[in-house]
């Protein structure tokens, strides 16, 4: 579904400057769950980012389905992640004062999905990562995994093909950190594809398949036996 | 998408509550101004041409000098003799009232209180010309003024002020400066007119009495006269002028030294006050909605960069570069928006009290009001614009990276 040919990402001037991203190729298929480890600074998030078109390569090509990504405009690239794409984040990302069931519908306003459609969806959403008795928190009053179990809520309510999600468990206590990947993993299991990053080998025990990162450059796969 | 900015839009406002009302007083102020002037305007001169026709439209003001637009007196400023004003009651037919006013400002004593008021000196056809009626008592005889005796007759406020409550003023003296009179007559009231002015504020005395008491002279600076109903107006202005430009030696290409006008020519000069003070404030107005554009577009490039992660989400999750366009154009039209509703609510609340002190006509104009918001909201789009740009020009990655 996924491929990733020759993407080198550098940044700065042509003077000072500093690749990222060394030549990475890269295929992944339909249904898989990736994770991404390696050390910091090694350019795990820079891929994820381009991975999820927040961010473009400087060289080389990217293609999902049969779309070439890297010739897409800015608006497309929005299109794009509004249809296919869901995002997860370490810091959460939800939106301050805004009720959880309002940070879940959220996507669905860019969708064009109706109010009423819209709230039900949300409330589905949330009940199936289990909050569907916070709906009217804000996130303020939720604690770290609550407020990522919305976050996942918020990024499965579209039913995007692919979940991009960076370090999701960063910021979370050991048995939280479980919960939220037992939680990808189902809907994994449901047919979305992830894509995640992380440094913990724990967390990257939950995917299907684990890439590393080093100084800008893919190494070994190793294959978990699932 | 656009109810759901606009709902959005109206959670940031009320999220920062204190800052929106601020930021949108230069708004509000500019609209209020804007409303009140048009709405004030409006029902002054309403006011105004109501009292013409109501006082009598067919009422003649002769001053001498001539009056170039406000404020423009001529040099040649010859008054009027008492001569003049006999000779216009004889030759002109097309007079139903005519009669010369004098006027200074005086105190007035009676007991142990004393009363600064607008003393008059004028002849009986004042009171059909001004259409005053007497509450009690009656107008001069004949003998009081031709020979100029000390009789006056009062306005309501003045017998207020110096008299107690149940006094009975007639019969009774005032002492006005150097000379006392006895009342012979006391006017019904009728209140301010259009001006502001109170008409009651008047001790009335014949016009000799005045002459010989007070200006020490034979000249007359007003001569108002009534003419007849069935005559038109222009008519009579031009026998009167031609009379008094013979009268006077001007030759026949000569401007007139004088002035014969009518109300409404009182009211072209009121006009053109009132427009020029429309213009001042119309600038006031103009200056204030240009800082209160200026104070939303600066609140909004500050809410811009406080809400740059939420713009970072936002594109995340699939918004494209018009969509965040939008949603901050929108906050800014209805931040300007409601600071016009507030403005058009305090325009019309001052041109309330305003109509109401100086006794004018309420007019609120729907046509200004709808305009002012309109505009108000198109402030909104000009400085708005520039923020609401420089949201959607984020590049997501570095939206969401913004700490
Ligand atoms: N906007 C940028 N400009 C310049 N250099 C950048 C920029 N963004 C990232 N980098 C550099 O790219 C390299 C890789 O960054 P990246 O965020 O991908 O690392 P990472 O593998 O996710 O690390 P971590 O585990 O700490 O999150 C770093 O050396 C970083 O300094
Ligand atoms: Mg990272």
């Amino acid at each position: 579904m996924i491929e990733l040919g020759g993407i080198n990402k550098v940044y700065g001037t042509s003077e000072a400057s500093s690749t990222v991203l060394k030549d990475v190729n890269l295929k992944i298929k339909e249904g898989e769950f990736v994770a991404i480890m390696g050390p910091s600074g090694s350019g795990k998030s820079t891929l994820l980012n381009i991975l999820g078109t927040l961010d473009v390569p400087s060289s080389g090509k990217y293609t999902f389905l049969d779309t070439d990504v890297t010739s897409l405009t800015k608006d497309q690239r929005s299109l794009f992640r509004r249809y296919l794409l869901g995002f997860i984040f370490q810091g959460f990302n939800l939106l301050k004062k805004t009720t959880a069931i309002d940070n879940v519908e959220m996507p669905l306003i860019y969708l064009g999905v109706k109010a009423k459609e819209r709230r039900e969806r949300a409330y589905e959403a949330l009940k199936s990562v289990g909050l569907e008795n916070r709906a009217e928190y804000e996130p303020s009053k939720l604690s770290g995994g609550q407020q990522q179990r919305v976050a996942i809520a918020r990024a499965i309510v579209t039913n995007p093909k692919v979940l991009i999600a960076d370090e999701p468990t960063g910021n979370l206590d050991t048995s939280r950190s479980h919960e939220i990947m037992q939680i990808l993993q189902e809907f994994n299991k449901n047919g979305i594809t992830i894509i995640m990053v992380t440094h913990e080998e724990e967390i990257a025990s939950y995917a299907s398949r684990v890439l590393h990162v080093r100084d800008g450059i893919l190494e070994k796969e190793v294959h978990n036996a699932h | 998408m656009l109810i759901n900015a606009f709902l959005q839009a109206l959670r940031e406002i009320r999220r920062n509550l204190m800052r929106s009302l601020l930021t949108a007083m230069g708004i509000v102020i500019g609209i209020a101004s804007v409303i009140a002037m048009v709405n004030i305007g409006k029902g002054a001169s309403l006011s105004i041409t109501n009292s013409i026709s109501k006082l009598g439209s067919n009422i003649l003001f002769l001053t001498p000098g001539q009056q170039h637009g406000p404020g423009g007196q001529s040099a040649v400023a010859i008054p009027f003799k008492t001569k003049d004003v006999d000779l216009l009651r004889e030759s002109i037919t097309a007079l139903e009232a005519i009669s010369a006013v004098e006027s200074s400002t005086m105190t007035a004593l009676y007991g142990d209180q004393n009363y600064q008021t607008s003393i008059k000196g004028i002849e009986n056809d004042y009171f059909k010309i001004q259409e005053f009626s007497f509450h009690e008592g009656r107008d001069f005889t004949n003998n009081e003024l031709r020979s100029g005796l000390n009789s006056c007759v009062l306005g309501k406020t003045v017998v207020d002020k110096l008299f107690i409550k149940g006094e009975d003023p007639i019969g009774k003296k005032l002492r006005l400066q150097k000379f006392s009179c006895e009342v012979v007559g006391v006017l019904n009231p009728k209140g301010a007119n259009t001006f502001g002015m109170d008409q009651d504020d008047v001790i009335l005395v014949p016009l000799k009495m005045f002459l010989r008491r007070i200006s020490g002279n034979d000249n007359v600076h007003l001569i108002m006269v009534k003419v007849k109903e069935n005559i038109p107006l222009e008519e009579a202005t031009v026998q009167i002028s031609q009379l008094i430009h013979e009268r006077r030696h001007l030759k026949a290409d000569e401007e007139d030294n004088f002035s014969v006008r009518n109300m409404s020519a009182l009211l072209d000069t009121i006009s053109q006050i009132t427009g020029m003070l429309t213009i001042m404030l119309g600038a006031v107005a103009a200056i204030s909605l240009i800082v209160g554009g200026i104070g939303i577009m600066n609140i909004m490039l500050v809410s811009v960069t406080e809400r740059t992660r939420e713009i970072g989400i936002r594109m995340a999750i699939g918004a494209m570069p018009q969509d965040i366009l939008i949603q901050f154009l929108i906050e800014a039209i209805v931040l300007s928006g409601l600071g016009g509703i507030v403005g058009v609510i305090f325009g019309i609340s001052i041109t309330m009290v305003v109509s109401h002190f100086m006794h004018f006509t309420l007019i609120i104009d729907p046509t200004i009001t709808i305009i002012s918001l309109l505009f108000s909201m198109l402030i909104g789009i000009v400085f708005g614009i520039i923020p609401a740009r420089k949201a959607s020009n984020m590049n997501p990655i570095d939206a969401l990276r913004y700490e």
